[in-house]
């Protein structure tokens, strides 16, 4: 069964992408923030002399869980209700909302605090709960941004990535009631207060909370939490009830196992040696915490991923986005231009899988396959060999009738047969690419690449090659 | 009010459908074991805790009363976990609450001005990481996060080098556990880090020699 929710893009991925383009805004704030992140990442990563080995150990540790996902799913499943939980399984994004909608009005309240999850939003938990008379409160402060705005998430990290302080000052005295407008400022710390003093009372209320996991621990039945501004401790320690929506692929076969992932996730997401708060729970703890606990393990096209061979290594994303801020298609056009909840290089091989659907196929080709994205992923993740598989899989689908991908395609692997004159092509896009920069203008993207690359881009817009991929610069900055 | 069977029977169908790859050892060659102990473990968690804008300061066992209650000048009540030793606030003039069964609600840890001591189960110099775990001296989750200042005492034979060394320590993973690095702090406008957003704002960390 295919995934439903908001990972299928309403349009195809060039036709967002041509309107995102025209955002100056929007590109000027993502090439400041990836940057920032990147530049970050690296710094923290470069500390640890083992991070090859904790990335091989990462992988590893994540086929072992596809492998055995059937008696993992029951073992956590066993462990937490030992541990006082209760486990609700759910096919597909309509069945998980209704679900969780079916546990909130059970407790009669009508107002419920969330935690940023990918998990809920991928399932379009907030729309389906706002349709029973249920109001959920983003209590991330970048998700509160894009909800008060009444704007989509457009990076997993950090979701209000594209608005800069003066336009969330400006969200804040529109939207946010009870904002004091005489003292508001755009500083940072004065808006960062103004949600603290907008989400406290709510966070001390609420009788209900719902979050996501970044890893249910399959030997003990634990659910963790990895956050920073201590909104997910809120929501995960006060209300009496629980709620948790987690993906079948988020488990791990062992507590010792977050020795390795612990250290991947926070570095390669926020560039920190480790983010400010985690908070682990197993089940019920009487007297401490919620004591009324669910858990809802969803599918929705996940299986569907699993049965590819190639394509199912993207089940291991541990959704730290470090391929995101290196990509520099999503550099240019931003989350937005993915139509799916998950954008980026990730984005580009998981919306397609978890949902074959329509315009989802044009995902695999928002991309240059620079390879960026497979050195930052901790856990090593070949996104250009699943971009090419995809591809791939495209074409032999439409067999038959030359289509625009198929051209596109044979072009794409006759590239990637040899990665030395893939990087060459590369190197002479780039090379191409000064004086078109010029005649590019706004749009940012190129009519033609040189051969053998013009094949692509004669079907559609490319984005402009970075000035060095980030092999190159690797390379550089490592033989010195 | 449970799913209907059939979800959990389909979706385990169809992940013993998908037939995975069978399953390979995993090369665990990362570092898992700490280096030696020492002082330069101390001075490194003193540098990642301040890197992270907690406040540091280190003393002799005897002088950890008066270093408590230096820190907790001005501060009017203190809320302390039921097993924590009353002798770390001998020096403290103000009112302590004790949760002893639960006792403090969640509006007493609100007021204006509480701040809370704990203990802690160990701390990781490597990434400044301070792990709690629900034991008598660090109690329930709500202590060390509704107060606006959290004071941490750690003992130098608490600290670990990394986080392998430091999990193992646990002895239970299956209590309620906290990681705490730095204050609570946002990176959300502009990828600017502002300290302290929902959780203590004020995080002080005592080291015991
Ligand atoms: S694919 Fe890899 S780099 Fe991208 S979000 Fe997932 S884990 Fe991170």
């Amino acid at each position: 069964m295919s995934g439903t929710g908001n990972i299928v893009t309403p349009l195809p991925f060039p036709t967002l992408a041509r309107r995102e383009l025209g955002d100056q805004q929007l590109r000027h704030n993502l090439r400041k923030a990836t940057h920032t992140i990147r530049d970050k990442r690296l710094r923290v990563v470069g500390e640890v002399p083992d991070w090859e080995q904790l990335r091989m150990a990462g992988a590893a540790i994540k086929d072992d869980v596809l492998a055995r996902l059937p008696s993992l799913l029951e073992q956590f499943e066993a462990a937490a209700t030992a541990a006082g939980a209760t486990v609700h399984w759910a096919r597909d994004a309509a069945e998980a909302c209704a679900v969780v909608a079916d546990l909130v009005l059970a407790t009669g309240t009508a107002e419920v605090v969330k935690v940023k999850s990918m998990a809920t939003q991928e399932i379009g938990l907030n729309e389906a709960l706002e349709a029973v008379g249920i109001h959920a409160v983003e209590t991330d402060l970048a998700e509160l941004i894009v909800q008060l705005a009444d704007d989509t998430p457009s990076h997993i990290l950090v979701p209000a990535i594209h608005y800069n302080r003066t336009q969330i000052r400006d969200i804040f005295l529109e939207r946010m009631p009870g904002v004091d407008a005489s003292s508001l400022t755009d500083d940072p710390p004065a808006l960062a207060e103004a949600a603290r003093r907008h989400l406290r009372a709510r966070f001390l209320s609420t009788k209900v909370g719902i979050s996501g996991a970044n890893f249910a621990i399959a030997d003990t039945g634990t659910l963790t939490v990895v956050e920073s501004e201590g909104n997910g401790r809120m929501c995960l320690t006060l209300p009496e009830t629980l709620i948790s929506v987690v993906g079948i692929e988020k488990l791990l076969p062992t507590f010792a196992d977050l020795e390795v992932f612990l250290q991947l996730l926070p570095r390669s997401s926020t560039g920190e040696r480790m983010n400010p708060y985690t908070s682990l729970w197993t089940g019920v703890t009487p007297g401490d915490g919620p004591q009324t606990v669910h858990i809802v393990l969803v599918d929705n096209g996940r299986t569907d991923t699993l049965a590819d061979p190639v394509g199912r290594q993207a089940l291991r994303c541990i959704r730290c986005s470090a391929c995101l801020n290196v990509c520099p298609v999503y550099e240019r056009v931003g989350g937005h231009a993915y139509g799916s909840v998950y954008p980026g290089p990730i984005g580009a091989i998981l919306s397609p899988q978890m949902s074959g659907e329509g315009a989802n196929r044009t995902l695999p080709y928002a991309s240059t396959l620079c390879g960026a994205c497979f050195d930052a992923c901790p856990v090593r993740i070949d996104i250009p060999q699943v971009l090419v598989h995809l591809r791939q899989s495209g074409v032999d689908a439409s067999r038959g009738r030359p289509s625009a991908e198929r051209t596109a395609m044979r072009t794409m692997s006759y590239v990637m047969r040899d990665r030395r004159r893939y990087a060459a092509a590369l190197r002479a896009a780039r090379r191409g690419a000064a004086p078109l920069r010029l005649v590019a203008g706004r749009r940012g993207a190129l009519r033609r690449l040189p051969w053998p690359l013009s094949a692509w881009t004669s079907v559609r817009d490319a984005p402009l090659p970075p000035k060095q991929t980030f092999r190159e610069w690797w390379t550089r900055e490592h033989s010195s | 009010m449970s799913t209907p069977p059939d979800a959990r029977t389909e979706i385990l169908r169809r992940v013993r459908a998908a037939q995975p790859s069978s399953s390979a050892p995993v090369p665990r060659d990362y570092a898992a074991d700490d280096g030696p102990a020492g002082v330069a473990l101390v001075d490194l968690l003193v540098d990642r805790l301040e890197d992270y804008k907690a406040t540091v300061r280190r003393c002799a066992a005897a002088s950890l009363p008066a270093t408590v209650a230096s820190l907790l000048t001005g501060v009017p009540s203190v809320a302390v976990p039921p097993g924590l030793p009353a002798e770390w606030l001998s020096a403290y003039p103000g009112t302590v609450s004790r949760d002893e069964a639960d006792a403090l609600t969640v509006a007493d840890l609100d007021a204006p001005g509480v701040a809370v001591v704990t203990g802690c189960a160990v701390a990781v110099a490597q990434t400044g990481t301070l792990i709690l775990d629900a034991s008598p001296d660090q109690g329930r989750r709500l202590l060390t996060l509704v107060p606006d200042h959290h004071i941490c005492v750690v003992h130098t034979s608490q600290i670990v080098e990394r986080l392998p060394a430091a999990l193992r320590r646990l002895p239970d993973p299956t209590r309620p556990l906290t990681m705490i690095s730095g204050p609570s702090a946002t990176s959300d406008i502009e990828l600017n880090r502002v300290e302290g957003v929902h959780g203590p704002r004020r995080l002080d960390v005592v080291i015991v020699a």
